[in-house]
């Protein structure tokens, strides 16, 4: 059975600053399945270009009753923002917030690793690319290292690092061999076309020479399927 | 009004006065110290036992937002919150809106504050027009005006030539110039130290570098130029350590750092607090512990409120999006008292650079408990407390102190032989 009534009678508002295709109808689906109405505000298009700020908007969708909002926004901490101006019984979920967290989107990368894997205490695991900008890698490298995973590498030019990432408990590789040694699945991170722009990388082609997954990189023995 | 202060503890650091007597002011100066002269009687008199007399406080950063901002604040907000803080001098940025870089501005500030009659204003005149860092600012009609240095906030000059030629000019007349180093380049789109908190955060850091890349130029080109410096609201330890070097050297610059970053650090923002969104930024206890030493050490020879006023709504948004900024100066005296009571400096030193030390920096008359001087001090009881908040006068409440228990309590600020403020 697809449809269970789980949230019958619930309401919940996707609440998007900035635009998604993948969470927003993820979060959609999920929330029809699970009998709630929904609704998808984009609101980068709507009232945040007419000057309505967005403790308004807020205000606003408070007053429609909503028992959740699920939010994306451009700006680091965003979520945890809202969580504390509106009135405590609506819901907060962070659909992705600057470069601060995407929760959700590092579930899902946990249960499709849990799926393939197994179980995380003996697993190695690669993130490869733009650290620096992602709040997909440091929700992920906060759940591996929640979930008990002894191995944690990530792999990446300086200029795509954050400093002070050892504090996630990871290992940090500036080479992809060394760094793709015996691990057991590699995240790759999309990169964005304009990190060419700010002199972080020289060109695409260069970065995909040193750190794209290439059987040279990555040869296939060393892949473990299960 | 001639006004007699009996039994405090009266405390000078510049001529290192410290013991428990009494103070005469008539006509706006002090005219005795210990025996009242032949023939004063006093209309006044406050009995001062158990309180501490010193020098009214001079802070050498406080925004009062005044033309053009006044949803932030006001001259009168601002200088009445100042006088509670024991402020009796301030300086005041150019950051104003049209920005203070015309004598017209400079006389309007200075009429509304004398209108007020809080405390003694000096503005800091833009250094370029518009703080647009391309064209000097006229220089010599500000100061004749009563601006008393001259500074281009965080907004860099377009061009080292330029700057080094408004170094130049500067020096031709013996004005002071107010830094703030920090690389615009280095800093731009930052919001918090680059360190682990931002980085933790997803906060854009503004590195260390911004700061010291920005410091070393400046000193040389300070050196150079031969202008009279003064270096304001440092935040690291390696940018105090090159202005020790320079002094070592013999360069005579002097600096100060804003009293919030001797005690807060970047940990702070681990909430996403906007109260704590501030620029330059806080960084990290290894930086605060060197602010601190250069504090005590007296390379760094002023703490100043840095007070920067803001509306509410300026911090309800993500941190990304809200105005940098804390609003202090009403705690200027107990928020300090915090490094006493901490055991990091005694009291003279504290007062000392909270007073002489800025003074001496800018030149300004003030910073000074002595027979002849303006009869400009504060008193308060150092046995006693403040509850940051229960009274507040500054239009802005973005202040992360707010419902602190502090030390000490500001009892009177008496400017000129008048009681500003009363507690």
């Amino acid at each position: 059975m697809k449809k269970v009534p789980l949230l019958r009678g619930k309401t919940i508002c996707n609440v998007f600053f900035e635009n998604s295709t993948r969470t927003r109808t993820t979060f959609e689906l999920a929330a029809q399945r699970l009998s709630a109405d929904v609704i998808t505000l984009n609101v980068s298009t709507s009232s945040a270009s007419k000057g309505e700020t967005l403790l308004d908007t807020l205000r606003n969708l408070e007053a429609m009753a909503a028992d959740m909002f699920v939010v994306r926004h451009g700006d680091s901490g965003a979520a945890h923002f809202i969580a504390e101006h509106v009135c405590p019984q609506v819901a907060i979920i962070n659909g992705g917030d600057g470069r601060h967290a995407h929760p959700t989107q590092g579930m899902l990368d946990m249960l499709t690793i849990r799926r393939h894997k197994g179980s995380f205490e003996n697993l190695s695991v690669a993130i490869v690319g733009d650290i620096l900008h992602s709040r997909v890698a440091r929700s992920n490298m906060l759940a591996l290292k929640t979930l008990g995973c002894p191995d944690i590498r990530v792999i990446a030019p300086k200029t795509l690092l954050p400093i002070g990432i050892e504090q996630y408990g990871v290992k940090v590789y500036t080479d992809m061999t060394a760094g793709l040694k015996d691990v057991d699945v590699v995240i790759m991170l999309r990169l964005q076309r304009e990190r060419m722009a700010g002199g972080l990388l020289p060109s695409e082609g260069e970065f995909y020479r040193l750190f794209g997954l290439t059987p040279r990189a990555w040869p296939a023995p060393s892949r473990t399927p299960s | 009004m001639k006004l007699s202060i009996l039994g405090a503890r009266v405390i000078d650091p510049a001529s290192g006065l410290d013991h428990i007597t009494h103070l005469h002011l008539e006509a706006g100066k002090v005219i005795a110290i210990g025996a009242a002269p032949a023939g004063f009687s006093a209309s006044e008199t406050i009995d001062a036992k158990g309180l501490v007399a010193a020098p009214g406080l001079v802070d050498l950063n406080v925004a009062l937002r005044e033309p053009g901002y006044s949803r932030k604040g006001n001259i009168i907000s601002e200088t009445r919150a100042a006088a509670a803080g024991g402020v009796t001098s301030l300086c005041c940025p150019p950051h104003t809106k049209p920005v203070l870089d015309t004598s017209a501005v400079t006389e309007l500030i200075l009429d509304r504050a004398r209108e007020a009659g809080n405390c003694k204003v000096f503005p800091i005149g833009a250094l370029s027009k518009g703080l647009e860092g391309e064209q000097l600012a006229e220089l010599i009609a500000l100061r004749d005006a009563g601006c008393v240095a001259f500074g281009n906030g965080l907004e860099s000059f377009r061009s080292t030539r330029t700057l080094c030629r408004a170094l130049e000019y500067a020096a031709t007349f013996d004005l002071t110039v107010i830094f703030h180093s920090q690389d615009h380049d280095l800093a731009e789109g930052g919001l918090a130290h680059e360190g682990a908190v931002a980085s933790f955060l997803g906060l854009p850091g503004i590195p260390e570098t911004a700061e010291t890349v920005a410091l070393a130029r400046d000193l040389l080109l300070v050196e150079q130029s031969g202008v009279r410096a003064h270096f304001s609201q440092l935040t690291s330890a390696r940018g105090v350590a090159l202005i020790a070097q320079a002094q070592a050297r013999g360069l005579p610059v002097t600096a100060d750092v804003a009293l919030y970053q001797l005690i807060l650090t970047d940990e702070a923002l681990i909430d996403f607090s906007s109260l704590y969104h501030v620029q330059p930024p806080l960084r990290t206890r290894a930086d605060r512990e060197g602010l601190r030493a250069a504090v005590k050490s007296g390379v760094v020879s002023a703490i100043s409120s840095h007070h920067q006023p803001h509306e509410r709504d300026a911090k309800l948004a993500p941190f990304g999006a809200t105005e940098p900024g804390i609003s202090s100066v009403e705690l200027l005296l107990p928020l300090a008292m915090t490094l006493v009571e901490e055991g990091l400096l005694d009291l003279p030193t504290l007062l000392a650079r909270l007073s002489t030390g800025p003074a001496e920096a800018l030149r300004l008359p003030a910073g000074k408990l002595a027979v002849g001087a303006p009869a400009d001090l504060v008193l308060f009881d150092p046995a006693s407390s403040t509850i940051a908040g229960e009274h507040w006068l500054s239009k802005g409440e973005n202040c992360p102190f707010i419902g602190h228990s502090l030390p000490a309590t500001v009892r009177y600020t008496i400017v000129d032989g008048r009681i500003t403020y009363q507690a």
